[in-house]
């Protein structure tokens, strides 16, 4: 038996939390309310894994099929 | 073309003909300046930083990349391709107000007419039957709890060379139950259960007769009796019932291997050794030792969610729907799949596309009355006194007025002059 790592899979995107700074300057870009964003679960074995607390926003390198890298954001929801 | 005119106007500039020709001195030289940028060659490291700060996907800047460092161009066409790239993509985009879901329903649906109703086995694994066609297709939009073909796709660490070593770990893996070690037979006369253990395969499977024993006495609760292979095993007391209920017992109980993984199948594919499993239990052989645990996989999209998290979950869907669509043979744009797939995971968890899910949970009445259980919807919203504000398409389709999508949603106010 050995300890696993999920972010190292393969399905599994590059997450990061976001700054504060950050968080602000995107919700203004679009002009939204961070509740508009996408949602990620405490609970997610990635988020339990970066040690991210619920409110932070998290941001998702996705390698898409489309456009090469995308990037999405989720907030992190208890 | 452009250049040879570029240079004759050049030349025609140095001349001061220009000058001549009414044309002031500052105007000369700024066309001047111009057309020398027109005929400087673009280096690659002009290239790289003109393709850096461009709004443009990561694939397509790649691509341009390519082609452009194996030609020679001057930095004035650098400039059109880049425009005329920006031009082209800005197009192709999705219109704002453009109802993509329709389309995504419509571009999915109708290849999915085609799709056999029932299709059973796997492209070059024989032995697993696996649910593919339609009824794959729903259970992925369904997201069901458990798919009716549990498989994984077991990837090896660079070390599993040799097919010994690879059948000895799938062998770790299989589940084995006391059939698959023996014979098992009741005798009546006697009131007891004889186990005959078959040496071949006990040492195949490195599991010891007193391990299967030991086993049957913690997990039964009853007395073994050991008898060189033969295990003989009595009730404790002398009833049938007890008998076969005891036998029952003994063969649910898995002496090797992981309880859910029924069956292993070993190939070998492009120079390496792939597991394919019946049953799943990701989190179990990804802990494995020998099990690439970056590029070990399962169909179960559930488990995904569990084990590798919402973003992952979202990927499963999207190749499990891609692989199972190209399969049948037909090509639907991976970005339906993408725009299913996105909708299935906003909420942090993997909802199904129907009743229980997505079109369950819209917020006007109308349109859940619309799609599902309408009379259960309107009596429920009239009973609690909600209120549907009209902002979506069906409810204003139903009520009559114009629908809010392309240039519908555009208002328009009137700035009157003071």
């Amino acid at each position: 038996m050995k300890k696993i790592s999920v972010i190292d899979h393969e399905l599994v995107p590059e997450h990061i939390v976001l700054s504060e700074r950050d968080v602000k300057s995107l919700l203004a870009k679009h002009h939204i309310s961070v509740g508009e964003l996408p949602k990620i679960k405490i609970s997610d074995p990635v988020i339990k894994e970066i040690g991210a607390s619920a409110g932070d926003v998290i941001k998702i390198i996705r390698n898409s099929h489309t456009a090469g890298k995308a990037i999405v954001y989720r907030l992190v929801i208890d | 073309m452009k250049t040879s005119q570029g240079r004759r106007w050049f030349s025609l500039a140095k001349k001061d003909t220009l000058v001549k020709t009414n044309i002031s001195k500052a105007a000369a030289n700024k066309v001047v300046r111009l057309l020398e940028a027109t005929k400087k060659v673009a280096t690659p490291k002009t290239i790289d930083s003109k393709l850096n700060g461009l709004a443009l996907p990561a694939s397509i800047i790649e691509e341009l990349r390519c082609d452009l460092h194996k030609i020679e161009i001057t930095e004035s066409q650098l400039d059109d391709i880049v425009n005329t790239i920006i031009d082209a993509y800005e197009r192709a985009k999705v219109e704002p107000c453009e109802a993509v879901g329709v389309i995504a329903a419509q571009s999915i649906g109708e290849p999915g007419t085609q799709m056999t109703m029932r299709t059973f086995h796997y492209a070059g694994v024989a032995e697993i039957n696996v649910t593919l066609g339609l009824p794959r297709l729903i259970e992925i939009v369904d997201a069901r709890k458990n798919p009716s073909t549990p498989i994984m796709t077991i990837k090896l660490e660079p070390g599993y060379a040799d097919r010994d070593k690879v059948q000895a770990l799938a062998w770790e893996i299989q589940k084995a139950t006391i059939l698959h070690l023996g014979d098992l037979t009741i005798n009546l006369t006697e009131m007891q259960i004889v186990c005959d253990l078959n040496e071949k395969i006990l040492n195949q499977r490195k599991i010891a007769v007193d391990d299967v024993a030991q086993k049957i006495r913690d997990m039964a609760k009853i007395e073994v009796h050991q008898n060189n292979r033969k295990l003989l095993i009595r009730p404790k007391n002398v009833s049938y019932r007890e008998l076969l209920q005891l036998v029952e017992k003994i063969k649910s109980i898995t002496f090797k291997g992981i309880e859910d993984i029924r069956r292993v199948v070993v190939r070998k594919e492009n120079d390496e050794y792939v597991l394919y499993t019946e049953g799943t239990a990701l989190k179990k052989i990804l802990q494995f030792d020998g099990v690439d645990a970056t590029r070990t996989k399962t169909n179960n999209i559930n488990e995904i969610e569990e084990v590798l998290g919402i973003e992952a979950a979202r990927n499963a869907i999207i190749s499990e729907a891609m692989d199972t669509l190209r399969e049948q043979g037909l090509e639907v744009d991976v970005r339906h799949i993408m725009l299913v797939a996105d909708m299935m995971t906003v909420d942090g968890e993997v909802k199904q596309i129907g009743r229980h899910g997505i079109a369950g949970e819209k917020a006007s009445v109308l349109s859940r009355a619309a799609f599902e259980m309408t009379v259960n919807h309107l009596l429920d919203a009239a009973v609690r006194g909600d209120v549907d504000e009209l902002t979506g398409v069906t409810e204003n389709v139903i009520v009559g007025q114009p629908i809010r999508l392309g240039t519908g949603d555009i208002t328009l106010t009137y700035k009157a002059k003071k």
